[in-house]
């Protein structure tokens, strides 16, 4: 039976009740005890730095060769803050509602609820760190719209916000680091967890420098190791993304929750090539000046700035008017999707729509248009060799954000008694589709804010019990597990590239389990899945040695793990017969083509269990006290 | 198209390196400068050799994590660009790349084109920080900080980090990456508090790390994706010097 421990008392209570209660450990007591954190993005750094703080001694581990490469750096657009500063009417439980709504209502009131309430003082924070938000001339914060919204709610620094945030964080750790309470292992990537008795007692990582095992022991470990969504190769993520702490952590028993939930970005580049590595992502927020449309006429090659107004369709104004062009992600790319696949797609690949920036610019003019967005078009030539303030950008959608992740309950614990699991890598605030500008904020506050006032509550029974030394016996059989599984990859020796099979994986998982899926597709898709994990152990061939850095070897144990993650993926998105939010079933839709939601067979979240190879689903029933899940329209 | 790597590989730090030649074909104008790499190491792959260490993440420019020595420029012909950033239609169809690794004492090389940064780390250790704790944090609004100065703190918090000023530059020197960091804290009435300590510290940092002195040559803002401009290092050392005889 799954515990979420939602505290007691209304939902504007909640976590005030539940930090009343829980229990404290004297600064003294602090110091005895370690946490392992893997990850250094705004999740993983926030969580090192503030444990830190708190007089735990912490170990931050990343595969980067610095924590300020983590992915948040990437983010661009923005993070949303419940701040009113725009007088619109905004508030705590508009951006609770907005959330809850935007993830279809398939998370949990009390977590989104935390979320929103916490959003405030998140921005105090950021800018006592010295993050450069954007600022009216009278000095005050700037805002603006995000995607699913009404108000204005996001505050940014340029097209490159995450990079802020992260610097902040970053920042903050190396203080840490300077007051020798944290301790940073770069070029260091986790491959096992080790648990004793039921608890979790330490890691296995690999330093990527020397090929060498190493133990390490804690009294708690704390995952934040991002998304997932590189296990359809092409992807907005970087490459090193990965999914392998939480696929090992799902493997000694952590609970994997709605692992098929993922969003697909509207708006990065087409792909051009098989031999593309990665999908670049242009901010949502352009979507607050640009328009989107395509030709009205199929296969229409000419010029976009030839064809005339009447001829183009603004498709996502015309569908959805009171949201247009803001419409959630979800529903944006789903759009694109059915226009390209109709066969009114634009550019080389008829595999793009266009997002327009020529009424904005001759409303607000080119220096506003440039002050807003400059990098981003900066970015858009450098990549493409187009001017976007002469014609239109050609944009796609993408694999972004893994709205799954690990089962966590309100104290952002899995399954596994001192495994935590915050920021992308844990499922629990964003429902089956994530609103813009939402996830540097969920990351931020499960570091900064959440973990630190949870884990204490873990810690104070930790005390009492006797510290467990890396000369243990599990210590020992889960690196030789280690050891043995990298020796069977190297020893297989056959003719193909790591690269070939992540392409192959890619393609099914882009094919079957993306934006529209069904039943046959995902059974299909589940058959070749299994085929291509037989023939990577049959063909692959990893050159180099174990024992030196050998990025090929890397890159193998990663997809060696994305294959069963995709297997699992498959799977999850084929028991949930219900459109809802990003996943959007063939066989469960309106006559107008809109997601048709169950909420009588399935307003639950889907943990999965690991049973030898076998997934067993569990079921943790979504409650609404507050809210009654309507029909999500943005009509 | 086709075209010559010419590509630096060291075993590690510990060994010697030397060129070694590789001829690449099927490569199209579209492909990034490294998924042509990408597409040489899947070929010597199955040629059964060892592949080529090189470094990227984002494959956005953002992360900084990518950069290497092209046809002797840092991240290659274009000017304020990353390595990943290039594309493929900027070289010659036959052209003869010639591919290093950055090139700085304070860099080491870990092996072929993957060098050693953290002491770019390093100097963010000696106070690249506001010193308050999460939890601290007075209402934000109550900060009013004037747009053109936090824009400028921006220009300068821009940076990405990946180390193409040390490497373009003739000394070595580090200047324009500290001088960036400490303009965009200093600048900020959030960051006042530490400014004297701020830049004594970084750049006291700056130099027990091995990177050489500045000489105000211009190089490295030509090649620094972000465009920091130099007025950064005039401006730190205007700052160090304030900071030592005045506090």
């Amino acid at each position: 039976m799954l515990q979420s421990k939602i505290p007691e008392g209304p939902l504007e209570n909640k976590w005030r009740n539940y930090q009343l209660k829980s229990q404290l450990i004297n600064p003294a007591n602090k110091k005895k005890l370690n946490v392992i954190v893997v990850g250094s993005g705004l999740a993983g750094a926030g969580a090192a730095a503030t444990l830190a703080e708190l007089g735990y001694d912490v170990k931050c581990f990343c595969y980067q060769d610095s924590a300020r490469r983590a992915h948040s750096v990437a983010a661009q657009g923005g993070i949303n803050a419940a701040k009113n500063y725009q007088h619109d009417g905004d508030s705590v439980w508009r951006m609770f509602y907005d959330t809850l709504k935007g993830g279809d209502f398939r998370s949990r009131e009390a977590n989104v609820y935390r979320l929103a309430e916490l959003s405030a003082p998140l921005i105090d924070h950021y800018v006592q760190q010295g993050v450069p938000f954007a600022r009216e001339y009278g000095g005050v914060l700037v805002n603006r719209s995000f995607g699913g919204v009404q108000v204005q709610r996001t505050f940014y620094a340029r097209g490159q916000t995450g990079q802020q945030l992260l610097l902040a964080a970053y920042s903050q750790l190396y203080k840490m680091k300077r007051a020798k309470k944290v301790e940073l292992f770069p070029r260091h990537e986790m491959l096992d967890l080790v648990v004793i008795n039921g608890k979790v007692k330490g890691i296995i990582v690999r330093d990527l420098v020397t090929g060498q095992l190493k133990r390490f022991a804690a009294d708690a470990v704390v995952l934040a190791t991002g998304g997932y969504s590189r296990v359809f190769r092409l992807s907005t993520l970087a490459i090193g993304c990965n999914g392998s702490a939480i696929w090992k952590a799902h493997k000694r028993g952590a609970f994997f929750a709605a692992p098929s939930f993922t969003q697909i970005h509207p708006t990065a580049l087409p792909q051009t090539s098989d031999a593309q590595s990665k999908l670049t992502l242009m901010s949502e927020s352009l979507r607050n000046d640009g328009r989107i449309w395509v030709p009205k006429k199929k296969g229409d090659s000419r010029k976009a700035n030839d064809i005339p107004e009447e001829e183009r369709d603004y498709y996502l104004e015309r569908r959805y008017p009171s949201f247009g062009n803001l419409a959630p992600r979800d529903i944006a790319s789903r759009a694109a999707k059915e226009c390209i696949d109709a066969g009114y797609g634009v550019g080389r690949l008829k595999n793009a729509v266009y997002l327009d920036f020529k009424h904005a610019i001759e409303n607000f003019g080119i220096e506003t248009i440039k002050d807003r967005y400059g990098n981003l078009f900066k970015m858009y030539k450098k990549i493409t060799g187009v001017d976007a303030y002469r014609e239109p950008m050609q944009i796609s959608p993408a694999a972004h954000f893994s709205m799954g992740g690990l089962w966590v309950d309100y104290e952002l614990m899995t399954t596994i008694p001192g495994l935590y699991a915050i920021g992308e890598c844990n499922f629990s605030d964003h429902g089956a589709n994530r609103l813009g500008a939402n996830s540097l904020l969920q990351a931020s506050i499960d570091g900064y804010f959440v973990l630190p006032n949870t884990i204490n509550n873990y810690l104070a029974d930790a005390l009492r019990e006797d510290p467990v030394s890396t000369e243990h016996l599990e210590f020992e059989k889960a690196e030789n597990e280690v050891a043995e599984h990298i020796n069977k990859l190297m020893l297989v020796k056959g003719n193909k590239t790591v690269d070939h099979f992540h392409r192959e994986l890619g393609k099914v998982m882009w094919q079957e389990c993306a934006m529209s899926r069904n039943k046959e597709g995902l059974v299909k898709a589940i058959s070749q899945i299994q085929k291509i994990k037989e023939a990577f152990w049959k063909e692959v061939n990893i050159t180099g040695g174990y024992h030196e850095m050998n990025t090929e070897l890397e890159k193998a144990l990663r997809l060696a793990d994305f294959i069963e993650l995709g297997l699992l993926m498959c799977t999850d998105a084929l028991e949930r017969e219900e459109s809802c939010g990003a996943h959007f079933r063939e066989e469960y839709q309106t006559n107008e083509g809109e997601a048709l939601r169950n909420d009588e067979g399935y307003s639950y979240v889907s943990a999965w269990e690991y049973d030898q190879g076998k997934f067993k689903l569990h079921k943790e029933a979504l409650e609404f006290e507050n809210v009654q899940p309507t029909v999500r329209s943005y009509k | 198209m086709k075209v010559i790597f010419k590509i630096w590989r060291q075993e590690n730090t510990n060994t010697k390196g030397n060129f070694q030649s590789y001829e690449v074909d099927e490569l199209t104008e579209d492909m990034s400068f490294l998924e042509a790499l990408d597409h040489l190491n899947e070929v010597l792959v199955t040629k059964n050799e060892k592949t080529i260490a090189y470094e990227y993440d984002c494959r956005e420019g953002i992360c900084g994590q990518c950069g290497v020595f092209i046809n002797g420029r840092a991240h290659g012909p274009h000017d304020n660009m990353t390595t990943c950033q290039l594309h493929m239609r900027s070289f010659r169809d036959g052209e003869t790349i010639v591919v290093e690794p950055w090139r700085a004492s304070a860099f080491p090389i870990v092996k072929d084109l993957v060098v050693d940064r953290s002491s770019f780390d390093n100097i963010i250790e000696q106070g690249a920080y506001i010193s308050a704790k999460t939890g601290t944090a007075p209402e934000a609004n109550s900060i009013l900080v004037r747009k053109e100065i936090v824009d400028k703190a921006m220009d300068a918090a821009a940076c990405i980090g990946c180390g193409a000023c040390v490497a373009t530059c003739k000394n070595s020197s580090a200047a324009l990456f500290t001088s960036a960091k400490i303009n965009h804290l200093n600048s900020l009435p959030q960051g006042k508090q530490e400014a004297s300590k701020r830049v004594l510290e970084m750049t006291k940092q700056m130099e027990l790390e091995g990177f050489g002195s500045c000489t105000f040559t211009g190089a490295c803002e030509v090649e620094c994706p972000e465009g920091i401009s130099i007025i950064n290092i005039a401006e730190m050392n205007a700052r160090r010097t304030k900071a030592k005889w005045i506090g």
